[in-house]
């Protein structure tokens, strides 16, 4: 349930643009969610309209869109780019529960296929991102 | 748009003092002050949390005894009851295994656990802080407001200079700073750490070193009974 957590930070996040830019009506929220996270999108989901209620903002139903982004990771030593779900290289069922409450633990428990580094970065597909928020007004 | 950032305000809104235990330079046993602080503060009465942020060396659950505990997920993390402090540590995702993070990780780390760590009320939240002065401390700066700064230097001229310096900063970013602890002082360069705080800051007090704390580390009722504690309650400013 570490979900409402996040989407209460959307929400939150949301709510701060429309004060902000004395927006009327948002027609638009795109959320990213990182694949390395591994975010119960139903949860998710299901938050973000609970928290939208208990936040008073009302939204169309279709306004906000949630895109899972792919993850790639690109090895910092020997430059070898590959994502989180290559079967290869994917971490047990505890490490990857660590992974999605902080996913840079990622860091602790996955090595780059090719040279064994854990030096890499995370360039795409980390966690939870608003990419837009649209309005009228 | 990075919505966490939007989030941390509210998760700490709750908490009356927040407390940033600093030092310039390693080994001048922030940890233990943090650590031992957050303990007395707790048998006090005072609703205290210990968040340890020191990710590159994070020593407090050490210091504490912390074993086998996990944050109860509830709409969020709620940090486990640790001796009587909410306690919350990167150890609880990364094990005893070493995490090599890069800078900019660490502060992504950082925000992610401030994002959604629910601390509840506290009368006080003690941070042992990321060591230095670099892009990690910076950035919970600016994270985290309402921060009051408490510095640990031991004697040492190597300690007490690069404590002069971030004293400078702090002063210059206009944080609140309570003070100054001088921590295992041995007789040598005694009064060292007074003249760095001078008019500057509040001079806190001194700690004498004391060998029986390595062998209180792990059990809180031993740490308690220790000239270090004894002394620490002496010289923080929550007396």
């Amino acid at each position: 349930m570490h979900e409402w957590a996040l989407a209460e930070s959307v929400i939150t996040a949301v709510v701060d643009e429309i004060r902000l830019n004395n927006i009327r009506k948002v027609t638009k929220v795109d959320v990213k969610v990182g694949e390395l996270q591994q975010i119960d999108i139903e949860i998710f989901r299901f938050a973000l309209e609970n928290v939208m209620k208990a936040y008073e903002l009302v939204l169309d139903s279709d306004a906000v869109r949630i895109e899972i982004e792919k993850n790639i990771l690109r090895c910092e030593v020997c430059g070898k780019t590959w994502s989180f779900d290559d079967a290869s290289c994917r971490p047990g069922e505890d490490e990857a529960e660590a992974i999605h409450f902080i996913p840079e633990i990622a860091h602790v428990y996955i090595r780059c296929p090719e040279c064994s580094s854990p030096d890499f970065e995370i360039v795409k597909g980390r966690g939870v991102w608003i990419e837009a928020i649209e309005g009228e007004h | 748009m990075d919505p966490r950032l939007h989030i941390i305000d509210k998760r700490l809104q709750d908490i009356k003092r927040i407390i940033a235990v600093s030092g310039g330079k390693g080994g001048t046993g922030k940890s233990s002050v943090a650590s031992v602080l957050a303990l007395a503060l707790a048998k006090e009465g005072y609703r205290t949390g210990l968040l340890d942020l020191d990710f590159g060396g994070p020593s407090a659950h050490v210091i504490l005894g912390v074993e086998g505990l996990f944050p109860e997920e509830d709409k969020g993390l709620i940090p486990p009851d640790a001796s009587g402090i909410r306690f919350m540590s990167i150890i609880y995702f990364t094990g005893d295994n070493p995490a090599p993070l890069r800078g900019k990780e660490i502060s992504n780390a950082i925000i992610e656990l401030l994002a959604v760590t629910l601390w509840g009320e506290l009368d006080f939240l003690i941070i042992d802080m990321p060591p230095g002065m670099a892009d990690t401390a910076l950035d919970v700066i600016r994270l985290i407001k309402r921060m009051e700064f408490i510095l640990v230097t031991t004697p040492s001229k190597l300690a007490t200079e690069v404590t002069k310096r971030e004293l400078a900063i702090l002063q210059e970013l206009r944080l609140p700073v309570l003070g100054l602890i001088e921590n295992m002082l041995t007789g040598q360069r005694a009064g060292t750490a007074a003249k760095v705080a001078g008019d500057r800051t509040a001079f806190l007090g001194s700690i004498d070193f004391d060998s029986t704390l390595e062998h209180a580390i792990g059990d809180v009722d031993k740490l308690l009974q220790t000239g270090f504690a004894k002394q620490l309650s002496l010289c923080h400013p929550f007396k």
